[in-house]
């Protein structure tokens, strides 16, 4: 597959670059078509979200109001905080008007006027180099009024975090966007009727938007056929941990795992054997080394596997790993993250926690197992947002795939 | 640049920077998080009157301003060194060995991690995940990114930082 996504053309985030080689044709394109049109061909694309959910991203925009009396607006998120996700990234350093043109095109498609780029942070340089793009693309009649005199307008404004992996959540970050703390929203309502400042509001990931062009270009026919069937198109996949050649690389979706750690990002230092895996970011449940055959990055296949496809953050783990204080790590930062609105999420989280330093420390029990499964299955579900079920995967996982870690950990 | 004087207020480029980006959104409050980022630019960190003045200027209550500042984590409520070394430690910084990073500037600085060094020269803390963990592990200092570390070139990195 060609890279669609990540093309490696020199100089490919400067605006001249990326007209040469055809840039913004896509937005000509779009702007020339009936908005709805637009929609119905990302929706034959079968495109689903890249941001974790896989949510289909034509029937996320088919929720928006055609008419609507109050403004509608477009969040993009690049918060981009899910530990081993690293991928948003590269399309801001690499390919950043490739986003500016999707936004652009989903602008028009939803009739929204006004887009918000969602950026962490701690990317500060990265948020440079998008402004930089942005500021071209106005000054080249891409973004601002009557864009390309098609009477079409819309404003695009990058919006920075402050260090809250919660801002990732929709909500969350819409509240960010409005000036307060990043506190998720009781659902229903959902954006589509009731998102930034009570108004229609679309959310999609930052390299959900990147394909917006992709699709206009090769066709919704051709783009649906690229990967695995129910989950198509190119996927970056962003490979950490113990291998040879941690990074991002750009892949159809459908890849086995194996392929990737081993071929891709040249499999494991020492040719040690893998012990886990985490395949999509810290909140998706982890795989055991020897259960990996077979596995694909995609939805479907990652589902079947008792996992799901996250981010496409790869964490390779080998023999010699410690996984207990793996898992107590990735506690840790989710007791850091929570919130604090839900009881179950605010409390089970650092609760969690300090049980797993205890299995850290040899100092576990038997009956700290139960507890541990205990707690983790009274926040799972329990909670306003996904976070607490975030928190709470890796360890059911682990305790369900890994119980002699713990066991092994039992004070004598 | 990171005065720490606090009675300062916002320069005057700042103050023209926020009236503008209030027209980019439905309701100004939206620039409070930008209105902090540029007080901790020009201060160092967000003090009670950094607060106060915020809050007037973006036209919130103060108790709000508290809220938004202790939630979250990129705002300084204390003083900080001229560099704030903030050491990745999350998964796959872990994996690669960040924690011998950590080890290695506790144990050269002689402070502990969330403290300053008495020259006021650098503050150590340790961060969540930064998404970089293809080139783990990492360290953010201000704006910067430094990838792919090992405990030879932190100390060249600690060097160059007057």
């Amino acid at each position: 597959m060609e890279p669609l996504l990540l093309p490696p053309i020199p100089e490919y985030h400067r605006i001249g670059v990326y007209e040469a080689h055809g840039g913004y044709a896509m937005l000509r394109k779009a702007l020339a078509m009936n908005p709805a049109e637009i929609t119905n061909e990302v929706k034959a694309s079968n495109l689903r979200g890249r941001g974790g959910a896989c949510f289909p991203t034509g029937l996320k925009w088919s929720f928006m109001p055609r008419e609507s009396a109050k403004p509608k607006y477009l969040c993009v998120n690049g918060d981009e905080s899910e530990p081993g996700t690293f991928k948003d990234r590269q399309i801001f350093e690499c390919n950043p008007h490739q986003l500016i043109e999707g936004t652009v095109i989903a602008c028009y498609a939803m009739g929204i006027n006004a887009a918000y780029l969602y950026v962490r942070g701690e990317y500060k340089h990265w948020i440079d180099l998008v402004q930089q793009a942005v500021n071209d693309a106005y000054e080249r009649g891409y973004i601002g009024r009557n864009i390309l005199g098609s009477g079409f307008s819309t404003e695009f404004t990058i919006h920075r975090g402050a260090g809250a992996y919660i801002c990732g959540e929709e909500s969350s970050l819409m509240n960010s966007v409005e000036g307060q703390r990043g506190y998720p929203r009781v659902k229903p309502p959902f954006p589509a009727q009731n998102g930034l400042w009570g108004c229609p509001t679309t959310i999609n990931n930052v390299e959900t938007i990147a394909n917006i062009p992709v699709i206009l270009r090769l066709g919704a026919g051709a783009y649906s056929k690229i990967g695995a069937e129910r989950h198509p198109g190119p996927i970056l996949v962003g490979v950490s941990g113990h291998v040879n050649k941690p990074g991002v690389y750009e892949m159809p979706t459908g890849v086995p795992l194996l392929e990737i750690i081993n071929t891709y990002a040249g499999g494991v230092p020492g040719n040690k054997k893998i012990k886990a895996v985490i395949p999509g970011g810290s909140s998706t449940m982890l795989l055991r080394g020897d259960a990996l055959e077979g596995v694909c990055m995609d939805a479907e296949s990652l589902k079947a596997a008792g996992s799901s496809v996250g981010t496409a953050g790869v964490i390779v783990m080998d023999e010699d790993t410690d996984l207990v204080k793996v898992l107590w790590r990735i506690a840790r930062f989710y007791h850091h993250e929570s919130c604090g609105q839900c009881t179950p999420c605010r409390e089970g989280t650092g609760w969690m926690e300090k049980i797993l330093k205890r299995f850290v420390d040899n100092n576990g029990t038997y009956a700290d197992i139960n507890l541990l499964r205990d707690v983790a299955n009274n926040i799972e579900g329990n909670t306003i947002c996904a976070l607490g079920d975030a928190a709470a995967w890796p360890v059911q996982s682990m305790i369900r795939t890994f119980r002699a870690e713990f066991e092994c950990r039992v004070r004598e | 640049m990171n005065t720490n004087d606090q009675t300062k207020g916002l320069s005057e480029h700042s103050l023209l920077r926020i009236e503008q980006l209030k027209a980019r959104y439905q309701n100004p409050q939206s620039v409070l998080l930008e209105a902090l980022w540029m007080w901790q630019g020009e201060h160092g960190w967000i003090s009670e009157e950094g607060m106060r003045y915020v809050a007037d200027l973006v036209g919130v209550p103060h108790h709000h301003v508290l809220g938004v500042v202790t939630f979250y984590t990129m705002f300084n409520r204390k003083p900080v060194g001229r560099h704030k070394l903030e050491v990745c430690t999350n998964v796959s910084c872990m994996l690669r060995n960040s924690e011998r990073l950590l080890d290695h500037l506790e144990a050269r600085l002689q402070i502990k991690t969330g403290g300053t060094t008495p020259d006021n020269r650098f503050t150590l803390v340790e961060a969540e995940c930064l998404g970089s963990c293809g080139s783990a592990p990492v360290m953010q200092v201000g704006d910067r990114y430094y990838e792919n570390l090992d405990t030879a070139t932190l100390d060249k990195i600690l060097d160059e930082l007057k």
